[in-house]
């Protein structure tokens, strides 16, 4: 499993939970300034990854030497 | 005689089986069929025979082949066999060596079906806890279908729709004819190995039950329980249930559904992630302005606004308690005061100058001063001062007359007589003399004051 969508599941899980924590507001001051700012890194990560995949539509074939990546051909609508 | 020669029964069954074991025809063939007298030997080869309506047919299996016979032969059950046949010499009789049995017909494939799932459930390939969940936005996602056609087309389509940068690799294979299961077993694998995508989907559009009859072979299900990567199996439409979806993570009722189960809308998941961030930014906001409010508060609490109340409550308490205090004294010392004017009038009344009011004097000598008590202390002609009660008199002693020892005249002559005629003190016997001294020397302390200092 690639990395980066376990962790866009877990930081948008992370910043779930930060959020109802904030929201509950029990937190001490100091303690929701920093909650705060790692939903905010938590923000702008999740943003990231849903911007930096890049379409790619390819087809696997079996080669002589292991598996070539191929674009795939346009298929008719 | 016969003139022929003769043969043994031996050597005509050896005869017959090297005939038949030459024939093209009979060395493969595929016989139709319904199964009677099963018996499936301890030794693991199968001895049964097949009929139709006018024949029968003996046949074995031997246990090399039955083995993998995946559903349980029965009588009555119509197949199909691959085999040859062949003379069984000793018996003289020939018989189908069966290599491979198929149930035949839909009714049959149905069976093999429950078979295969029923020995895939209790091997455990269809647990509920072993499945994975799928992952919320897989950053890649292998597609295991057929390259030409619906299927992976609409799968592409759904999830560019979707997502629009999507990454999906498509892994081609046959999906029905013999190769198809070892072909999609393989793909998954080898998805697998390479590891470059999140999740499979195993996919195929709909058709009879043979044409997805690959999906129920066992190879294809372990395969599929094999996989690291969570696989979502979408075969067919939503009536066709494989042995795949069984033993898949997740069951999707048609191609195109496995793709909107396995990719979220983009617009969804920015939904959620803006939603996120305005309640995180509410929250941060809300603590802050709650912070400054009780701040505020604080500011404008009372010790702050008037630092100097606490002092002046403090003072008003201290002049409460003063004032008891002041109270509590005066009627202590007005307390007091009854009580000295009580003893001033006790000490009054026992005043020498009551007594001197009542005609008594204080006689003293002139010369140094001291109590005239006794005759035997002046001579005659000597100065004395008397003093009575508005004032002095300076005498001078013209006789002394002693009174005669023993006469008791002490009652009468102790305060009374002893200073009675001041001109007299001799009269005072001595003891009477000493005491009317210690009250003279109070007043002798006293006359120097202003008179009636102690009224």
């Amino acid at each position: 499993m690639s990395e980066k969508s376990v962790s866009f599941e877990q930081s948008i899980a992370e910043l779930e939970e930060i959020v109802k924590k904030l929201e509950k507001g029990e937190l001490t001051l100091d303690d929701s300034i920093n909650c705060f700012q790692r939903g905010v890194e938590l923000t702008k990560f999740c943003n990231k990854k849903l911007d930096e995949a890049e379409r790619s539509i390819t087809m696997l074939i079996e080669g002589e030497n292991g598996i070539v990546e191929k674009e795939m051909p346009a298929l008719g609508q | 005689m016969p003139t022929k020669s003769v043969l043994t029964v031996s050597e005509l069954n050896k005869y017959i089986k090297d005939l038949i074991s030459r024939d093209i025809i009979l060395s493969g063939i595929w016989v139709k069929g319904e199964i009677s007298n099963f018996k499936s030997h301890y030794s693991g080869h199968f001895y049964f025979t097949i009929k139709d309506e006018k024949s029968v047919l003996k046949c074995v299996m031997f246990r090399s082949h039955a083995a993998s016979v995946i559903f349980e032969p029965e009588d009555g059950m119509k197949v199909l066999i691959r085999g040859y046949i062949s003379v069984f010499e000793r018996d003289g009789q020939y018989q189908l060596y069966a290599e491979e049995i198929q149930p035949d017909g839909v009714g049959a494939l149905y069976v093999a079906f429950e078979k295969l799932k029923q020995k895939l459930a209790s091997e455990g390939l269809f647990d509920e806890a072993r499945k994975r969940k799928l992952p919320y936005l897989p950053a890649s996602i292998g597609v295991v279908t057929s390259s030409t056609g619906a299927v992976v087309r609409d799968i592409i389509n759904i999830l560019s729709r979707r997502f629009y940068n999507v990454n999906i690799k498509v892994y081609p294979v046959q999906v029905q004819g013999e190769a198809a299961a070892g072909q999609i077993a393989a793909a998954v694998r080898r998805l697998n190995e390479l590891g470059n995508v999140d999740v499979i989907i195993v996919a195929r559009g709909g058709g009879s039950l043979e044409e997805l009859w690959t999906f129920n072979e066992e190879v294809v299900a372990r395969s599929i329980y094999e996989s690291r990567l969570p696989v979502i199996s979408a075969v067919g439409h939503e009536t066709d249930f494989t042995i795949s979806d069984f033993v898949a993570d997740v069951r999707a009722s048609t191609p195109s559904a496995a793709a909107e189960l396995v990719m979220p809308e983009r617009s969804v998941v920015e939904n959620r992630l803006d939603s996120l961030k305005m309640r995180l930014r509410n929250a941060i906001l809300k603590k802050t302005a709650m912070e400054r409010l009780m701040l505020k508060r604080l500011g404008e609490s009372v010790a702050f606004r008037q630092p100097y109340n606490k002092i002046y409550q403090e003072r008003m308490l201290l002049d409460v308690q003063k004032r008891y205090m002041q109270k509590a004294l005066s009627v202590l010392s007005s307390q007091y005061r009854n009580k000295l004017s009580l003893l001033a009038a006790r000490l009054d009344s026992l005043s020498p100058l009551n007594s001197l009011a009542r005609g008594y004097g204080i006689i003293r000598s002139e010369k140094d001063d001291t109590l005239v008590k006794s005759v035997r202390s002046i001579s005659v002609g000597e100065s004395l001062k008397v003093y009575v009660t508005d004032g002095t008199l300076s005498c001078r002693v013209e006789e002394i007359s002693e009174k005669p020892h023993g006469k008791g005249t002490r009652g009468t002559g102790d305060t009374g007589e002893a200073g009675k005629g001041a001109g007299d003190p001799a009269e005072d016997d001595k003891r009477a003399g000493v005491r009317g001294a210690g009250v003279q020397i109070e007043i002798q302390d006293m006359m120097g004051k202003p008179e009636g200092g102690l009224k």
